[in-house]
């Protein structure tokens, strides 16, 4: 504890470079994952083999992923980018299946209601089906932003990972409260942005509790 | 260069650590499950478990190299803790969600608890633990990878090593391996899910995030 009380600017900049690194993939991947997984619905062949190669990418050790793609890309090792990108990958394709699984969930009815007033397949879609998708996709949401901020910290052993630093700084340096702040810092983190997505999701979903109380 | 026999002894020491922890996790966290499951007692074990998600591997790794001593035991730790969270929810859900028909006709039919769990509730159960089994088995394999931060072995020596030599190859070399490796298992696990989904083959695909997203609430 002592490190962090010591330390307490360049902690704050780890912690504000860990929300930054976590938090971005996870908007990176819902952002795509609503309108792919939208789309997908409609084409049973394309989703099919959309569901089959978000498993594999869901395989792959986020280790391995970090040091491959600036190969591939061109980027350099040490750029927080890779980072970004890899979580992103891992981010949508959670999500995209939760998308699927949340909008197979809309009833038949609600749909078709919403046609018979001559809402627009567009319009349905963003004014009922993902309202009523709510419930199935924020807590997918949480368990991806939750996996983000661990996974973050093992970029450190490539030099980029905010708080994940503190682990291999203070491995090297033979100094255990520094790798203790690092863990108190990533655990606070992601319960921080649990909670707070639990509490986006309770609030988007007024309607539920309204209906519930009518029932 | 890197000859094949230290592509194997990587291999295998990657597999000695993930299965070492995976063995010890399931252990501890299929009784578990089953005791929670079947008397619907304890589920704050499973919330308390669920919270250990939150705790960075790599921080409880190198924290535990300093405090208890380099070795095999603090990588095993850190993996057990990653492990026992999906393998103990699962097993919980899929025992608690056995049709409640299907255990009060056992129970009619004067099947003590002990048979009841071991022939009915189980069986019932088992597609979802292996599912669990299955996402344990992903994370602790990726995992593996930085025991070699600590200066073990594993695949994950090819990539430290490779980065310290600026050998590019040595570094993709261990990210192949690893994800290979990592593919072979939940393909062999895929095809295990199967074979114990009775009369479901077909209809619904285990897929190991989706019934932990569920139980995770």
């Amino acid at each position: 504890m002592n490190w962090m009380f010591a330390n307490p600017d360049e902690f704050a900049a780890l912690f504000a470079e860990h929300t930054a690194l976590s938090l971005l993939p996870t908007l990176i991947g819902l952002v795509a994952a609503v309108p792919l997984g939208a789309a997908l619905r409609g084409l049973p062949r394309a989703r099919a083999i959309a569901v089959v190669v978000a498993g594999i990418v869901f395989t792959i050790p986020s280790l391995a992923l970090f040091v491959v793609i600036p190969g591939l890309i061109g980027t350099r090792i040490l750029d927080p980018v890779n980072v970004v990108i890899a979580l992103s990958m891992y981010s949508l394709a959670l999500l995209v299946r939760s998308v699927l699984d949340a909008l197979d969930g809309v009833p038949p009815a609600v749909r078709d209601a919403a046609r018979a007033m001559g809402y627009s397949s567009l319009r349905r879609i963003v004014a009922v089906d993902l309202p009523v998708a709510v419930p199935v996709l924020v807590p997918a949401l949480r368990v991806v932003a939750v996996t983000n901020v661990s996974l973050v910290s093992v970029g450190a052993v490539i030099g980029i990972g905010g708080l994940g630093r503190l682990f291999t700084a203070g491995y090297q340096r033979s100094y255990p409260d520094q790798i203790v702040a690092g863990i108190i810092g990533t655990v606070v983190l992601a319960l921080l942005i649990d909670r707070l997505l639990a509490l986006a999701g309770w609030s988007l979903t007024r309607w539920q509790r309204v209906t519930e109380a009518a029932a | 260069m890197i000859d094949t026999a230290t592509v194997l002894l990587r291999v295998l020491e990657h597999l000695g650590y993930s299965g070492l922890a995976l063995g010890i996790a399931a252990l501890i966290a299929v009784p578990l499950g089953l005791y929670i499951g079947h008397t619907g007692r304890g589920s704050w074990m499973i919330a308390g478990a669920n919270a250990l998600r939150a705790l960075p591997s790599l921080g409880l790794m190198t924290l535990l190299v300093l405090l208890i001593g380099a070795g095999v035991v603090p990588p095993t730790i850190a993996l057990v803790i990653l492990a026992v969270p999906p393998i103990l929810s699962n097993t919980a859900a899929g025992i608690s969600v056995a049709d409640p028909a299907a255990v009060d006709a056992a129970r009619a039919m004067g099947m003590t608890d002990r048979q009841l769990l071991r022939q009915v509730e189980l069986p019932i159960a088992l597609p979802l633990v292996v599912s669990g089994f299955r996402a344990a088995v992903l994370q602790v394999v990726a995992t593996a990878t930085i025991a070699a931060f600590v200066n073990l072995g594993g695949i994950g020596r090819f990539i430290f090593d490779g980065l310290a030599l600026y050998d590019y190859g040595r570094v993709v070399l261990g990210a192949v391996l690893v994800a290979a490796v990592a593919l072979a298992l939940d393909g062999a696990l895929a095809l295990v899910a199967r074979a114990v989904t009775p009369g479901r083959v077909g209809r619904t695909r285990t897929r190991p995030d989706s019934a932990n997203e569920r139980v995770g609430e």
